[in-house]
């Protein structure tokens, strides 16, 4: 039997306000545990919520850019249900009238095509605080610094297909919610966290299959991994006659694999009310045109202008913009070295690459977008040739200095002067009279010998182009 | 409706209260009662009625995000049953 | 000395016939002297004196207010800071909070002068004063009868003129109740009115703060201290705060509007005593100038069921903070998790409060929210509406604030439904939101009857107006019980 899997993804992106979503306490992460937590976030008797108006903000940015509805008026409402790390013995969140309401995302599977993923709602709720199970003698530690911190929980319809659409529509809204400027992204320290529903069904049913809840996923790979396992998973036991239940599974990452959380929760009853420490939340249009005016340039769009106003080909405009960073550098780039394609090829090249190896981000590369221009700029001017120029970038990236100081000190220089050039074609012509012959007698593709004969002559720094014509003109006269 | 000493377990339980045996019973009869009071509200047509959660129908007001709270820490945990290392204990939890 | 009202003690400060400090000191004597009405679970002699002395240095300098060095009494709901705040609970038994409900320094920055705190039923549930870890409070008018709840301690404490005024928290008549049953005055201002900031919640869409004195003339005078606008608290309304005590007037009652719910005299269980009291009230409005009419609330029954679903409901949420980690009671050698919860609950809090639990419990959990929550919050719109349509026609709505006249400790405890039928005439205003206060109007068997009058939302200064216009007309409210015992 052919089987199809149906996925949906609740992600929660922690959002990157300066306090908490109901206190003014700071949510810098890795403050010293519960330095961060005041009465409100610790559930002291009489202490009350206010809502954080940057939280509200954040989350009718991401509606407007999901193209979603943002609700004239939502309502917080409280989960209640004990853990240490929940002080309150509740979880204000939003229920039944979420703040931003049906939308969509684009995102580009691997054969180049685009799929539209309904997102099914948006809310703004408090995350928890945590659970440390080491270093107690028999004891849980509890630190509620995190208590209180504003979450959205973005949830998408269940119309993803397989773990690479999954990842791409992850991967999609990661770069969303940074480009937004709503969320740092950073998925180590938890900014950015993922819980996968996963359930098959023979391809051509229409009713969805029993699914499984997928926690623990820190990573785009993990994601991918957990579930391709437990799609596997779930085609195994119902070809060998069982039936898939009703679970949260926990994905272990040391062994790959889905474990079932079975016995170790209860059956939850979260009973929901509106919570009455706080009021429905009421967002007027005027609000909404005031946030969509401060809304950044979206990937979609940016890359559709990189293509058009810079004639990249829409895969590398596709690269460039993944991450609002990396658009911004390329930018920067293009616009101080003056050749845009140069630019495109260089950041997605060398410099991605590099970045890649060290483990950097963008802020923290040695080569700002400043000095990678001024490097692309000698090669535009012909100082130096683009083969030079990576041993320049090299050097660049080693701290030996700006282009021109690393081109200066090693003496990198394009050769020009046609004289010279030309007196190292005679020399090279001279010295090989047997591949001259060759040559003349038909064999053109010898050109490439010459010209790397001058070329390893000049140390590299001799004008590609005059080698060539002056080759040209020796050889065929 | 009548709440038995079972159901009056299952509710103790979800809000986590240990009621002792000898109460459990008047629990249950008291509980009933409230309940089969309170149960004339079903006699009530509420068609097309707004629930109303708040006595004022006003809206939220939003807060600046702005930090105002600084590190209290020492203060709350003086009054807290037991910390180390300024974390809250509490038995093992298990995951 | 201690004896008299605000505006009286205030006059006499500013004349200097005596010193805060030795009002205060008198205060703290008397106090230790009726020590039988347990009506204190702390008294703080230290601050007050040093509060008196500061007021007292305050007014030299020409700085004092009309409530600069009058003392006055918190009921132990409201956060302390460095002063145990129990709730009359077991679970809060040494917990000193790290800071000050908005009351409290609202108050202290008017220049009262804070003796103590108020018993009251454990966690503000009950109506009678009984449910206190600290034990129940007694009636001063007869020893062997309950004050009212659930700010017994505060209206015991201001009826023995132990205090001239005390703050008290009404969720469903716990200040209007007690001020019945104890012949002093205590008002309930409109839900939002006053900063829930520091108060210890019991059902958040319900509680309100308010003054308890013997005069209208005081309430108004602790209204505007307690009064004003709070950031901290989202339901708090920003709304100017009027010149209550410039708008009680001359007590002049012409024009007075005054609405009689035909339901509040027709409702079973109100003692003859208590109605024919109330009728006399009225009659006394009437003969001061104001104009009655019979109105109808037609819901009025249905307002005790709601309330019971509503508080509850709340009340289970608010409530789970409440589990032996971060403060209060913690169970001893917890052999898990739950059982940390369990036992840390089930030993912190008191019976009436764990039933008040269980039934928000259950009637929040799968499967009843439909039936019983969303139903009770439709309802409840019903009731508000009726209010609103009564309000097109009237000023004020007069009625019994309490169906009896105290009774006899231990006569309802084991009855809760009988028990919350001492509420059915000051539920409603809970859950409209309403600002209402409870007067003295007569006795009935020589216990205290109360008049309640209800006013359109944030209308208080009418209500004060209008209860000032009765006292002026009648002397009840200067009755005391006689404390020989």
């Amino acid at each position: 039997m052919q089987w199809e899997a149906v996925i949906g993804l609740e992600l929660h992106a922690q959002l990157a306000t300066r306090t908490k979503i109901f206190s003014g306490a700071s949510t810098a992460y890795g403050a010293e545990a519960n330095t961060q937590a005041c009465a409100i976030d610790l559930g002291m008797p009489g202490m009350l919520p206010v809502l954080n108006e940057r939280a509200v903000r954040f989350a009718v940015r991401l509606g407007l850019a999901l193209g979603a509805e943002v609700a004239g008026r939502s309502v917080f409402a409280r989960k209640n249900y004990f853990y240490p790390d929940l002080p309150k013995g509740y979880q204000i969140s939003q229920y039944e009238i979420p703040v931003v309401g049906t939308g969509h995302l684009d995102i580009e599977l691997e054969d180049g095509s685009r799929k539209r993923i309904g997102v099914t709602r948006a809310h703004l709720e408090e995350d928890a605080g945590k659970s440390l199970h080491e270093g107690f003698t028999g004891m849980s530690g509890i630190d509620l610094n995190r208590a209180g911190t504003p979450l959205l929980e973005i949830v998408s319809e269940p119309e993803l297909r397989s773990a690479k659409e999954a990842v791409a529509y992850m991967k999609k809204m990661h770069s969303l919610v940074r480009y937004l400027g709503i969320c740092d992204g950073n998925m180590q320290e938890g900014s950015f966290r993922c819980d996968a529903n996963v359930s098959v069904r023979p391809v051509g049913q229409l009713e969805f299959g029993t699914r499984a809840e997928l926690k623990n996923l820190n990573s785009f790979r993990f994601v991918e991994r957990a579930i391709n396992f437990e799609i596997e998973r779930q085609i195994e036991l119902i070809e060998d006659g069982g039936t898939v239940v009703q679970e949260t599974r926990l994905f272990d990452p040391d062994r790959g694999e889905t474990r079932s959380m079975r016995g170790k929760e209860e059956a939850h009853d979260y009973r929901y009310f509106p919570d009455p420490d706080l009021l429905p939340l009421e967002i007027t249009p005027g609000f909404i045109e005031e946030v969509r005016a401060e809304l950044p340039e979206l990937p979609d769009a940016k890359r559709a202008r990189f293509a058009g106003d810079y004639g990249l080909p829409d895969y590398d405009a596709g690269v460039l913009t993944s991450s609002r960073e990396l658009a911004d550098y390329f930018e920067a780039v293009a616009s101080s070295c003056g050749d845009a394609k140069l630019a495109a090829n260089w950041v997605m090249g060398e410099f991605s690459g590099a970045l890649n190896k060290a483990g950097l981000d963008i802020a923290d590369s040695p080569v700002d977008a400043e000095a990678l221009a001024g490097l692309l700029r000698r090669i535009v001017d012909e100082t130096i040739s683009g083969k030079i120029a990576k041993e320049v970038f090299e050097a660049m990236w080693q701290g030996e200095g700006d282009a021109d100081t690393v081109i200066a000190d090693r003496g990198l220089e394009q050769v020009t002067d046609s004289s010279a050039i030309e007196a190292m074609v005679d020399e090279a012509i001279a010295a090989n009279p047997q591949q001259l012959e060759q040559y003349r007698a038909g064999k053109t593709k010898l050109m490439g010998f010459f010209v790397g004969q001058v070329m390893k002559a000049s140390g590299g720094k001799a004008n590609p182009q005059q080698v060539n014509e002056i080759l040209k003109q020796r050889l065929d006269g | 409706m009548s709440i038995d000493a079972d159901e009056v377990a299952q509710i103790a339980h979800l809000a986590r209260l240990a009621v002792n045996a000898e109460v459990s019973q008047a629990h249950a009869q008291n509980l009933s009662e409230i309940l089969a009071f309170v149960e004339r509200l079903g006699a009530v047509d509420t068609t097309g009625v707004e629930p109303l959660a708040h006595p004022l129908e006003m809206t939220q007001r939003l807060r600046p995000d702005e930090v105002c709270e600084d590190n209290q820490r020492e203060r709350f945990q003086a009054i807290a049953p037991l910390t180390e290392d300024g974390h809250y204990l509490v038995p093992r939890v298990i995951e | 000395m201690h004896d008299r009202t605000i505006a009286e003690l205030g006059a006499a400060l500013e004349r200097g016939e005596c010193s805060s400090v030795e009002l205060t000191r008198s205060t703290l004597d008397a106090i230790e002297q009726a020590a039988e009405l347990n009506a204190f679970i702390t008294l703080t002699p230290e601050t007050a004196l040093a509060e008196a002395a500061a007021a007292d240095a305050a007014r030299a300098r020409g700085e004092a207010g009309p409530l600069t060095g009058v003392p006055i009494a918190h009921k132990d709901i409201f956060c302390t800071e460095g002063t145990r705040t129990s709730c009359a609970s077991r679970m809060l038994d040494g917990f000193v909070p790290p800071y000050d409900a908005f009351v409290v320094s609202q108050l202290r920055a008017a220049g009262a002068v804070s003796v103590g705190k108020t018993n009251m039923d454990e966690f503000a549930m009950g109506s009678s004063n009984e449910t206190s870890w600290y034990g129940a409070v007694r009636n001063p008018w007869d020893t062997g009868t309950v004050p009212g709840g659930s700010s017994g301690g505060s209206a015991a404490a201001v009826a023995a003129r132990l205090v001239p005024g005390a703050t008290g928290t009404d969720t469903g008549g716990s200040i209007r109740q007690p001020a019945a049953l104890t012949g002093i005055s205590g008002l309930k201002p409109t839900y939002g009115r006053i900063s829930r900031y520091g108060m210890i919640a019991f059902a958040s869409s319900l509680d309100q703060a308010g003054p308890m004195a013997t005069t209208a003339e005081d309430l108004a005078i602790m209204l505007q201290a307690m009064a004003g606008f709070d950031r901290r608290d989202s339901t708090c309304v920003d709304q100017p705060v009027p010149d209550y005590r410039a708008a009680l007037g001359d007590g002049n009652l012409r024009g007075l509007r005054v609405g009689l719910p035909r339901e509040y005299f027709e409702a079973d269980g109100v003692d003859s005593e208590v109605a024919r009291a109330v009728e006399a009230a009225v009659e006394a409005l009437r003969e001061g100038g104001a104009e009655i009419r019979e109105i109808s609330l037609p819901n009025t029954g249905l307002a005790v069921p709601v309330y019971y679903v509503i508080a509850p409901a709340e009340a289970s949420s608010n409530l789970s903070r409440f589990d032996g980690v971060r403060y209060g009671h913690r169970c001893d050698d917890p052999a898990d998790l739950e059982d940390l919860y369990k036992r840390s609950r089930g030993e912190g809090f008191g019976e009436e409060v764990k039933r008040r639990i269980m039934v928000g419990t259950y009637a929040l959990s799968a499967g009843y929210y439909d039936a019983y929550y969303l139903k009770a919050q439709q309802v409840r719109r019903m009731i508000r509406d009726d209010f609103a349509r009564a309000f097109e026609e009237v000023d004020v709505i007069a009625g019994p604030t309490a169906p009896s006249t105290a009774f006899a400790l231990g006569a309802k405890s084991d009855d809760p439904v009988q028990m919350y039928l001492s509420d059915i005439f000051t539920i409603a205003v809970n859950l409209a939101g309403l600002p209402a206060l409870s007067v003295p109007a007569g006795f009935g068997g020589g216990r205290p009857v109360g008049l309640q009058l209800i006013g359109n939302h944030f209308d208080e200064a009418c209500l004060l107006g209008a209860a000032h216009g009765y006292q002026q007309l009648t002397d009840w409210h200067t009755r005391r019980p006689s404390l020989e015992g």
